[in-house]
Order: C-alpha cells, then sequence, then structure tokens
C-alpha cells in the first residue's frame, strides 16, 4: 500500500461511498460522495480523484482529491448509498430520506426525491410525533430500505410517495445498520447485540431469524454480506470485535475476532476481492484484513508509513457444524493454517475514522479529523 | 487594566431597540447572550413591543472560517503528535526534533494563507475578497513572529549562522510579496556573502570569519576612498551600502519593506557575525532609524522587538491583545514550554502560563458545534485543570443522536470519568423510555451499570404486561443473557418471561420449580405476587400432579403471607370491587392449593409415588 492522499475538507466526514462503476466496465472507481455531520450546515458532496496533470487551476496537488459539487443536507447525514450511477441516497438524523440526482452536465446536485417522515418516535399515549434519526440505508434498485432509532424498518421504491411497506417497533432498540442477504430478505443489527433477519414476502412483524451473540450484549453497528456467499456476514461491535456468521448455521457468530479498542463503525468485505476485508473504529483506525491463503508473499517487511503486519490466529466459538465444503476462508475452522494478517492503513493516529469504502484497488475513508484519505494502490 | 487602544467598535444588534429599551447581557465562554429588558430608557412609560428574541452574539470569527478549520485540525494532529514523543526527545536530537515542528506548524500555516490567498483572488465580491486578504495578512504575520521565535528560541543559533537564518527569514518574508524588489537587493548578496560563507559544513571558526569579512570590509573601504566607482553613482552608493552606511542603506528605503529588512540588510554588511544578545540593540536602532520620528511602532514591530530582546513572556503577551485567538499563543507556548525556556523566567504564574493559554484555546474550541472534539485532547495535555474543564464541557454538548453520544461516552470512559458516563446514558435512558424505546433504555442503563434505571424499565415491562396481558418486546426480554443480573427486577423479568416459555414448551415440572423460586427468593415485587400465584393455577389444575407437597407448602404460606399483608385503603366504592375480586381469587388459589395437597399427599404416600 504505497500512497495515501489526505486531504483537510473542513467538515467532519460521516460517511464516505464510491460511485460504482458501470458493471463490465474496466474503469476504476473515480468519483466518490461523502456526507458530513455535526455542522451547522451539513453537505452532501461529490468528488473527483482523476489525474490532474502536475498542478492543476487551484494549486492542488497531483492525484489530490477535488471537489466536484455539493449541496445542503438538512441534519447529519447518518449514511449514504449509491442508487444508480446518478442517484445518491442519505439517511438523516431528522429521519428524512432524501435521493439526491447528480447532473453530469452542470456538475450540480438536486434533490430527487424526499420521505421526511421515515423515522419518528410516538411517546406513549401521546400523538404527536418527533423525529427520530435513520441510521442506516441500502439500495438495491429500485428498492431502498432504511433502519432507525425508532426501531423502524422501512421498504420505499423510487418515484412511489409512501413507502411501500413500514414494519413499525421491528426492534425495542436502536437498528444500527442493515444489509440485502438476499432479495427479499434483509439483515439488521441492534444496539443489544442481536442480528434480525427479515423476509419481505412474509406478512407481520416478526423477524424470521434472530441470532445474537453469547456472553454480553454488546451493540452491533455495522454488518456487511460476504460478495459470493450470501449467507457469510460479518458485523462489528461497541467492543471493536469483528464477527463473523454464517446465518445458516446456529445462532451464533462462527468466529470472534478481536480487533479495535473501540466501537467500529463500518466493515467492508472488498466486492472483488472477498477474502480481503477492511474495518474503521473510533479508535482512529483503519485496518485491512487479509485472509486469502497465499501467506508466504504477503509477510512483508515494509516499514514505511506505519505499515505493521502482525499474524493473528482467530479464536473460534461454536465450530461444530462447519462442514469441510465451505469454500470461504473466513469460516473455516483451521487455527494453524490459517492466518489472518492485519495492517492497519492510515500513516499516524487520528481522529476516528468514521467510514470506509472500497472498490477496485481503490479505498477512501474520512475522519472527525475533518480530513479524506485516497488511496489508489491498495494491493501493491 | 489596560489601556484601549482605540475605540471599541459598536455591533448593532436587529430588532433591539437600543434606543428606547435597556439591553441586558451575559457572557458565556466565547460567546455572550444579549434581550431586550422591559426597562424604558427614559421614564415614559411608552408600552412599545419588545423584542422577543434573545441574541448570541460571537466575538471570535475566526473559528467559524472554513480555510481556518483546517489549520485547526492540522495544528491539531502536530499538537498531540509533539506531546506524545516528549518522552522520546532527548539529547541531541531533541532539539532537530523540536525544529522539525516548528517547521510542521509553520509550512500549515503556510498551507492555510495559500489557500486564504486563492480564495481572496476568486472572491465575487470586493468585501469578502477584502477580509479574506486581511486574513492572509494576519497569517503572515503570525508566520513571520513564529519563523522569528524558531531561529532565536528554538534553534537558538549561534552567532554566525544567526545572520543566516535571518537573512533567509527576510528573503522569505519580504521577496514573497514582490519579488521584483528582492532580485534587486537580493542579488548582489549571495555572490558576496556564500562564497564568503563556505555554507555546507561551515568548519571554519567564528574568530576566521571574522578575520576575513574584516579584511573584505577594509578593501572595500579602500575602493570607496580611491574613488573607484566615482565614475558610477549607482556603482558608488552600492560600495556604501556594502560597507554598511546607514544614510547610504536609508535611501533606498523604498525597496526595504520594513525595518527589519533594514536591520538585517545592516547587519550583513556591517556586524554579520553578531551575537544574539546584541541582536537587540540594532534592532532597536533600526527601528528608529527606519520609521524615522514619522510614525509609531506597530503591535507587529512591539512584538518582533520583544523577541529580539529575548522577552519571551512578552512576545506572548502582546501577541495575545494583538491576536483574536488563542491559537497562536497556545501552539507557541506550548512549543516552548518543550523547549524548557518558560521555566527559566521567571513568570508569576510560572510554568502554568502554558496551561492558561491551552485551557483558554480549547474552552474556545467547545463553544464550536463541531471543533469541541478537538478540544479533549488539549484539556488531556493541561495537567492541573485539564481533566476538571473537561468533565464540565463535556457534559454540555448537545447530544442530538446515538453515534454523537456514543463518541462523547467513549472519550468519558477512556479517561475513567465514570459520573459523566452515568449521567449522560440516564439522560438517554430517560429519554428512550420517553419514547418507548425500552431496549435502548436498557442497553443505555447496561452501558452504565445503573442498576436503579435497569429496574425502572423492568417496572415498565411488568406494568405493560399486567396492562397488556402480554410482554412487548419479547425479542428483548428473551435475549438479556448476563446483563440480567444487573438488577433485581430485571432478573425477575427475565426469569418471569422463561417460566411463561417453560409453560408454552410444556415443561411443567422447570415451569412450577421456577415459579416457586422466584416467589421464595424474594425477587419478584410484592403486587406480583397475586399475579404469580393466579399463574400458578393452571399448574394446580393439571390432570397430573405437579406440585410437590413441599412446594404446596411453601406457595400456602405465601398466599396466607399476601393476605394479612395486604393494607386496608381509603375509597370504599371501587376499592370494594377491587376487594371482592381479589378475595375470589385468593378463595379460588385457597380451594385449588387445597386440592393438590391432598393429591399430592396421596401421591407421594402411594407406592409408585416419589
Amino acid at each position: 500500500m504505497e500512497e495515501i492522499y489526505a486531504k483537510f475538507v473542513s467538515q467532519k466526514i460521516s460517511k464516505t461511498r464510491w460511485r460504482p462503476v458501470p458493471p463490465g466496465s474496466l474503469q476504476t472507481a473515480e468519483t466518490f460522495a461523502t456526507g458530513s455531520w455535526d455542522n451547522e450546515e451539513n453537505y452532501v458532496s461529490l468528488w473527483s480523484i482523476g489525474d490532474f496533470g502536475n498542478v492543476d487551476s487551484d494549486g492542488g496537488f497531483e492525484g489530490e482529491h477535488q471537489l466536484l459539487c455539493d449541496i445542503k443536507h438538512h441534519g447529519d447525514v447518518m449514511d449514504l448509498q449509491f442508487f444508480d450511477q446518478e442517484r445518491i441516497v442519505a439517511a438523516s438524523s431528522t429521519g428524512c430520506v432524501t435521493v439526491f440526482l447528480h447532473h453530469p452536465n452542470n456538475q450540480t446536485l438536486s434533490v430527487s426525491q424526499q420521505w421526511t417522515t421515515a423515522h419518528y418516535h410516538t411517546g406513549p399515549g401521546s400523538p404527536s410525533r418527533s423525529s427520530a434519526p435513520c441510521t442506516g440505508v441500502v439500495c438495491d434498485n429500485p428498492e431502498i430500505v432504511t433502519v432507525g432509532e425508532d426501531g423502524r424498518i422501512n421498504l420505499f421504491r423510487a418515484d412511489h410517495k409512501e413507502a411501500v411497506r413500514t414494519i413499525d417497533n421491528a426492534d425495542s432498540s436502536t437498528l444500527h445498520a442493515v444489509t440485502f442477504l438476499r432479495t427479499p430478505e434483509i439483515l439488521t443489527v441492534n444496539s443489544i447485540g442481536q442480528l434480525k433477519i427479515w423476509d419481505f414476502r412474509k406478512q407481520g412483524n416478526e423477524p424470521s431469524q434472530i441470532l445474537s451473540l453469547t456472553g454480553d450484549r454488546v451493540p452491533l453497528h455495522c454488518v456487511d454480506r460476504h460478495p459470493n456467499q450470501q449467507h457469510v456476514v460479518a458485523t462489528g461491535g461497541q467492543d471493536g470485535m469483528l464477527s463473523i456468521w454464517d446465518v445458516r448455521q446456529g445462532t451464533m457468530p462462527v468466529s470472534l475476532l478481536k480487533a479495535h479498542e473501540a466501537e467500529m463503525w463500518e466493515v467492508h468485505f472488498h466486492p472483488s476481492n472477498p477474502d480481503h476485508l477492511f474495518t474503521c473504529s473510533e479508535d482512529g483506525s483503519l485496518w485491512h484484513w487479509d485472509a486469502s491463503t497465499d501467506a508466504p508473499e504477503k509477510s512483508s517487511l515494509f516499514n514505511q508509513g506505519g505499515r505493521s503486519s502482525t499474524f493473528l490466529s482467530h479464536s473460534i466459538s461454536n465450530q461444530a457444524n462447519v462442514h469441510q465444503s465451505l469454500i470461504s476462508s473466513w469460516l473455516s475452522t483451521d487455527p494453524a493454517k490459517d492466518r489472518i494478517e492485519i495492517t492497519s492503513l492510515l500513516p499516524s493516529r487520528t481522529l476516528s475514522v468514521n467510514s470506509l469504502d472500497v472498490l477496485g484497488p481503490c479505498l477512501v475513508c474520512g475522519t472527525d479529523a475533518e480530513a479524506i484519505y485516497v488511496t489508489r494502490q491498495l494491493f501493491s | 487594566m489596560e489601556e484601549l487602544d482605540g475605540e471599541p467598535t459598536v455591533t448593532l444588534i436587529p430588532g433591539v431597540n437600543s434606543k428606547k429599551k435597556q439591553m441586558c447581557f451575559d457572557w458565556g465562554p466565547g460567546e455572550m447572550l444579549v434581550c431586550e429588558t422591559s426597562f424604558n430608557k427614559k421614564e415614559k412609560s411608552e408600552t412599545v413591543p419588545g423584542c422577543p428574541f434573545i441574541y448570541i452574539i460571537r466575538k471570535d470569527i475566526d473559528v467559524y472560517s472554513q480555510i481556518l478549520r483546517k489549520l485547526f485540525n492540522e495544528s491539531h494532529g502536530i499538537f498531540v503528535g509533539l506531546q506524545r514523543i516528549e518522552e522520546e526527545l532527548t539529547g541531541k536530537s531533541r532539539k532537530a526534533q523540536l525544529v522539525r515542528v516548528s517547521k510542521n506548524y509553520r509550512s500549515v500555516i503556510r498551507a492555510c494563507m495559500e489557500e486564504m490567498h486563492q480564495a481572496a483572488i476568486a472572491a465575487k465580491d470586493p468585501a469578502s475578497g477584502r477580509q479574506f486578504s486581511s486574513q492572509v495578512s494576519i497569517l503572515s504575520a503570525m508566520e513571520l513572529i513564529w519563523n522569528l521565535c524558531e531561529i532565536l528560541f528554538i534553534e537558538v543559533a549561534p552567532a554566525g549562522p544567526l545572520l543566516l537564518h535571518l537573512l533567509d527569514w527576510v528573503r522569505l518574508h519580504v521577496c514573497e510579496v514582490d519579488s521584483l524588489l528582492a532580485d534587486v537587493l537580493g542579488s548582489e548578496n549571495p555572490s558576496k556573502h556564500e562564497s564568503f560563507w563556505n555554507l555546507p559544513g561551515n568548519t571554519q571558526t567564528l574568530t576566521e570569519l571574522e578575520l576575513k569579512w574584516q579584511h573584505w570590509h577594509e578593501e572595500c573601504e579602500r575602493h570607496l576612498q580611491d574613488g573607484t566607482f566615482a565614475s558610477s553613482p549607482r556603482l558608488e552608493s552600492l560600495c556604501k551600502i556594502m560597507l554598511g552606511d546607514e544614510a547610504a542603506l536609508l535611501e533606498q528605503k523604498e525597496l526595504l519593506n520594513n525595518w527589519y529588512h533594514f536591520l538585517v540588510t545592516r547587519l550583513l554588511y556591517s556586524h554579520p557575525t553578531v551575537k544574539p544578545i546584541d541582536l537587540h540593540f540594532y534592532a532597536q536602532s533600526s527601528l528608529d532609524l527606519f520609521l524615522g520620528g514619522e510614525s509609531s511602532p506597530e503591535p507587529l514591530d512591539n512584538i518582533l522587538m520583544a523577541a529580539f530582546e529575548f522577552d519571551i513572556h512578552q512576545v506572548i503577551k502582546e501577541c495575545s491583545i494583538a491576536l483574536s485567538n488563542w491559537w497562536f499563543v497556545a501552539h507557541l507556548t506550548d512549543l516552548l514550554d518543550h523547549c524548557k525556556l518558560l521555566q527559566s523566567h521567571n513568570l508569576y504564574f510560572g510554568s502554568n502560563m502554558r496551561e492558561f493559554l491551552l485551557l483558554e484555546y480549547a474552552s474556545g474550541l467547545f463553544a464550536h458545534h463541531s471543533l469541541w472534539q478537538l478540544g479533549v485532547d488539549y484539556f488531556d495535555y493541561c495537567p492541573e485543570l485539564g481533566r476538571v474543564s473537561l468533565e464540565l464541557h463535556i457534559e454540555r454538548i448537545p447530544l442530538s443522536t446515538e453515534q454523537k453520544a456514543l463518541k462523547v461516552l467513549r472519550i468519558c470512559e477512556q479517561r475513567q470519568m465514570t459520573e459523566q458516563v452515568r449521567s449522560i446514558c440516564k439522560i438517554l435512558a430517560m429519554k428512550a423510555v420517553r419514547n418507548n424505546r425500552l431496549g435502548s433504555a436498557l442497553s443505555w442503563s447496561i452501558r452504565a451499570k445503573d442498576a436503579a434505571f435497569a429496574t425502572l424499565v423492568s417496572d415498565r415491562f411488568l406494568r405493560d404486561y399486567c396492562e397488556r396481558g402480554c410482554f412487548s418486546d419479547l425479542d428483548l426480554i428473551d435475549n438479556l443473557g448476563p446483563a440480567m443480573m444487573l438488577s433485581d427486577r430485571l432478573t425477575f423479568l427475565g426469569k418471569y418471561r422463561e417460566f411463561h416459555r417453560f409453560y408454552g414448551e410444556k415443561r411443567f415440572f422447570d415451569a412450577a420449580s421456577l415459579l416457586l423460586s422466584l416467589m421464595t427468593s424474594q425477587i419478584a415485587p410484592r403486587c406480583f405476587w397475586v399475579t404469580l400465584l393466579t399463574d400458578a393455577l393452571p399448574l394446580l389444575e393439571q390432570k397430573q400432579v405437579i406440585f410437590t407437597t413441599e412446594q404446596t407448602y411453601e406457595l400456602m404460606r405465601c398466599l396466607e403471607d399476601l393476605a394479612s399483608g395486604r393494607p386496608v385503603r381509603g375509597e370504599p366504592g371501587a376499592q370494594r370491587l377491587q376487594e371482592d375480586i381479589e378475595n375470589t381469587k385468593l378463595e379460588m388459589l385457597r380451594l385449588a392449593l387445597a386440592r393438590n395437597l391432598a393429591r399430592a399427599i396421596i401421591k407421594e404416600g402411594s407406592l409408585e409415588g416419589s
């Protein structure tokens, strides 16, 4: 991992997301979106990392990311997803879900659609509503699923004014994140350490399955599904622990890996190289987990920029029913054979890294120190 | 009390009728609250409609400038890095490391200046363009002062290299403004002095240099007196300049932007081996000569003069007055403190000046809606009052989302501020209860290890159960895990739910013993005993005998305890109905228990029973 560019952007970044490249194209990632938080005026912004010769018109340096356009966003940006090439969905702390449209010809963003009361609290016995933050959003064209602090799950469809389906009080605690398992199933994580699987084909407000950690009910903050194996899911918790789950097998995680010293905010499997996993945390670090089995070459001796490699044998819990036929290295049970190499990607400790995204050889992350880091050489 | 340097500026508050009404105000950490009172200024009792608003007035606009935010964030990183490597700084490398840190700070200031300059050029209206330009000059002045402090206090350049550093300093700051001017004066210098000083390595001693320079100086003087340059007045004045002739230098005043440029040029030609302690003599005279009595020194001039006099305290004091933000003095003082310079000065509040400035700066950061996170680290490195200040500030941060609350809690937990953790969790738990998010409320009380609140949440659940006859949020109660132990009421809730589950799965014996243990172990709240006993009824009515004689005796004892202990309350009407119902239930229970006892005795007495 050679060069990582940092740029201070005068806003605390809560979310960063790469714009997806058209399927089948050979392009690499070029544009990413960010959302800010904790400002009096928050923005959703689009940035470009295209090559700019030596010094561009603004005096910026080659390779540094440049702002393309931005638009005001009411409330903190709690989550951000690209709906398609031009549309971005943003979840707000005011309980509003907004779809922004990017106009490439004049480089502007505009509001395409908005559901303003997607998430709200109702007090006991009182008809009045107060807004509740929307904490997570996930898209699968044309559907958008949102979850919030009100424990509600909404299913929206682009261009439909009302929610297609709403599950009220799906959870008695806060839902922190959501991901698609295989449509129409979704998986949510909450602040009492449970994973719940919901099937939209079924009526009723009950989850089809509940999984939870043994021991302390540590809140789970993030979740991501393995790109190829739809039953493998990774979650990150408030204690910085990374858990790998197999949702077909039992109700407990397959592996628990001691990772960060504070809340893990995001976990991502690499979309095309799923043996690689990335996590970022409140403790100011971003880790690259490499579970690919060509280990000898990877035992690198680089000393530059804070890259440190450690080998960690993972602790297994409840390995009773794991079959030999599973090919995923994340679920494998042989600690002697499988070592995961962990690398810290940021050059120095900073304030919390709130978000990261990976696409191809590119990685982008945003921090509370108001900086965005981009690298285009993840696997050098 | 300091005298005012000028007239205080007047700020008009929109909507407030200051002519007719009296205003009142109150100071905050970085802001002021102002509003109209209902007192009229003059004695007329006119009922003028008052302004209903309270205004927040901020004096520190720097904090809100987008570009300056980068300065704050980047310098925060350098500050924290400096504190962290403090233990590793030893010996010779210490000075080099500190100089590097100083250069880092300066490069951050320069980057900020550059960006502000670009913004000034690109500004759409002249007013904001002027504002940006004035910010640029403030930053430029800051970098000028910092650079000089670096040379004199951190680098501690001895005689010889001192002048080189000063030359660089001047060249950097004067020449950037107008490179054309620099060429005229600057180009003559390199050929003469670079080869002279033999820059790399510099193996010559000071005395050798002095001798050489003396020799060269005499040669110049000889040329002048011989009239070698008599044919060209320009060359002649050039020669005079090179001899350090003050009058000749002053003739070129337009080319010298300021007195310190004049000073360094003078020193170059007349006293190149100047010692640091002698600097202030030349500085003072240069200032006087340059200003020539026409204008008085500006604040910047006073600061630089104080630096030349090696009066660090005065430098910091003047900077604090002149600059509107604590950023500069806080970071510079901290760096100088690491150079162990502040202890040697007899300040009456000693080394606490560093802490005072850092506290002021950090408090200012906490007044900002977003930069408060930076302030935390500054408080961490104030040994005396940092922790207390942080405790006070952190509780007052508005928590609009759970994610922000989690960050604040993490900060508190990392510093073992258990009181703050408890109070923040309690606020969040109360909010959750009000919004009917009982699961969230429970998760906050678990985080704070707040048994009392866990009891409150459990009571809510139990009340809901009594009202509705079924549990809400089963996903939570069924999965409490070890958190159940946090409070007795919570344990009871979990176990009670377990009892229901056993009954649902037709595990009657387990259900029975659990029910009994719930009653006998005293964790069941008294008001719930009737419900528990009533729950025992279906078990008592089963075909098979579930409760043993022992258990039945226990149940009967509980029942009698309950019946005898019930207080008589007022309100005859509805209360009597309630009592009737209660009495009926008790009768039914007594009957069922008696029947069960009979069956149990028979069962245990007979051969198959056990």
